[in-house]
């Protein structure tokens, strides 16, 4: 279908954006990538009268490292991340570099965004799962030049809603720590689709190959990606990297969650594919 | 709300001036307004790829960019592929492959793989196979895609010799083509 009539604005600053999106109040959107937003306005999904574009505005792209940690700007594109060299997106954080092989297809990586796809909140994108395994930050502006930051553990409400105010902008992501042994794995229909259940797994590894802490994270099993404290105590208590340990954590994780049954897959099917996904994640990021 | 935009689009090397309302896909003014009809339609969700052009060179969906959003890109449509002596090469090597039946996938195709070649010119087969499964072809299998897509790069690579990578016999090559 046609997508709606709306009203074009091209913002040239973010406080222009910001002020413009005040403005015109519930009616208006800002428009990134498209890649989201342009599917739901062609269903008729979504009719904003107005798009704010904010693809223009400068110095919100580019990956790069401080004391703070590595800042991606929102307006980068999935596959600028996935081309990234080692020099921007070195060992502690190649899993966002692999991650993006999961996201969509090489033309909706071209133009899709981080921030777009953080903005958005689907339960199994890749990068609000990867936002909550690796505790990152959102910092966001709004009204009156305000700047403020949101931890990914409070961005994600479930069901497509976030904590962003209509009125504010996303102008940074900051991954604070280094995750050398970090890996995302799904499982979907078809290569590309949406994950079914995508499993994504930070481990605190030893020199000597014990384990002895790590983050699991799961999407597609509830409204929001979550963590799963359960399968994280089995990490806690730790123990040699290898099969006995990953198949503990994958088998309290399965026993933990209470996925949705849906056209995709019933809740028993779920709680399998995240049992097998999590034990590849395991292997996966141990053997980093 | 029926706002019109003046706007400049680069398509294939040419500039065109237009008025277009903001709700026009890419796709729409590229068929509709500027009677390139090469480049088709399907979904319009961005799961197809019949859509696919590129943007300052890379693959994009062009119904999911509203053209407003296309100012200051170059775009690249299927009309672009073919030179005064007729078809380009990844045409013709679809054509001897026989990678389109019906036809209509294949404008998107082609704008994906000729995107995805100059990004990645010694592409193993997986590496087609993973960039072609962006697109969807009810007729023909995809093998022959894969396939000609394979070519175009093999030719592409013999024709430059060793100046642009490893030399076209390389052992090292893993693709299969039997
Ligand atoms: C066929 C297909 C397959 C896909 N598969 C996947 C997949 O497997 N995994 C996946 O994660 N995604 C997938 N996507 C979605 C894709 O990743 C989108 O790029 C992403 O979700 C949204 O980014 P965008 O820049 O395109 O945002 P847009 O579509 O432009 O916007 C999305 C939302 O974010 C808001 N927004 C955008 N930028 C900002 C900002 N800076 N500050 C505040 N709000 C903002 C917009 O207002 C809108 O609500 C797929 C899309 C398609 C069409
Ligand atoms: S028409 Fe654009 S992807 Fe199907
Ligand atoms: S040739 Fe008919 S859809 Fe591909």
């Amino acid at each position: 279908m046609k997508p709606a009539a709306f009203t074009y604005h091209r913002a040239r600053d973010v406080d222009g954006a910001v002020d413009l999106l005040s403005e015109l109040g519930d009616d208006a959107k800002i428009i990134a990538g498209g890649q989201s937003l342009v599917p739901m306005m062609n269903f008729r999904l979504a009719r904003p009268a107005h798009l704010v574009d904010v693809t223009a505005l400068p110095g919100l792209s580019g990956i790069s490292t401080d004391e703070e940690g590595l800042h991606i700007g929102p307006l980068t594109t999935h596959r600028a991340v996935e081309t990234a060299p080692d020099s921007l997106l070195g060992p502690d954080h190649a899993v966002l570099r692999e991650a993006m092989a999961w996201v969509g297809h090489l033309p909706i990586r071209t133009l899709g965004t981080v921030g777009g796809s953080l903005a958005h909140g689907d339960a199994t994108a890749e990068w609000c799962l990867l936002a909550v395994l690796l505790d990152a930050r959102v910092v966001v502006r709004g009204p009156g030049g305000a700047q403020r930051t949101i931890e990914a553990a409070d961005l994600f409400l479930g069901f497509y809603m976030t904590t962003l105010a209509p009125d504010e902008v996303i102008v940074d992501v900051v991954f604070p720590r280094p995750a050398p042994h970090c890996a995302l794995t799904e499982f979907a229909e078809r290569a590309g689709d949406f994950a079914a259940v995508a499993a994504a797994v930070d481990l605190d590894l030893a020199a000597d190959g014990t384990v002895r802490g790590g983050r699991v994270a799961l999407g597609g099993v509830a409204p929001a990606p979550v963590r799963v404290p359960e399968a994280e105590a089995v990490l806690q208590n730790g123990g040699p990297a290898g099969p006995e340990l990953f198949a503990a954590c994958a088998e309290a994780a399965e026993a933990a969650i209470d996925p949705p049954s849906d056209a995709d897959g019933s809740s028993d099917y779920r709680r399998v594919l995240a049992r097998t996904l999590i034990v590849r994640a395991c292997e996966e990021a141990a053997a980093r | 709300m029926t706002d019109r935009l003046l706007i400049t689009l680069t398509v294939n090397g040419e500039e065109h001036e237009l008025l277009t309302p903001a709700r026009r896909t890419l796709v729409d003014v590229l068929r509709h307004d500027l009677h390139l009809t090469g480049t088709h339609v399907g979904c319009e969700h961005g799961v197809c790829g019949a859509c696919t052009i590129l943007v300052d060179g890379a693959p994009a969906r062009a119904c999911l960019m509203f053209a407003v959003q296309a100012e200051g890109r170059q775009i690249r449509t299927v009309e672009s592929l073919a030179g005064p002596d007729g078809l380009g090469d990844l045409q013709r090597k679809f054509s001897e492959h026989h990678a389109l039946q019906c036809g209509f996938c294949t404008p998107g195709f082609l704008m994906l793989a000729e995107g995805f070649l100059a990004d990645n010119p010694e592409p193993t087969r997986e590496e087609i196979r993973e960039a072609a499964s962006s697109n969807l072809c009810r007729c023909t299998g995809y093998q022959t895609i894969v396939d000609a897509i394979g070519a175009c790069a093999d030719e592409r690579r013999a024709s430059c010799g060793a100046v642009c990578g490893r030399p076209a016999d390389d052992p090292a090559d893993e693709r299969s083509r039997a």
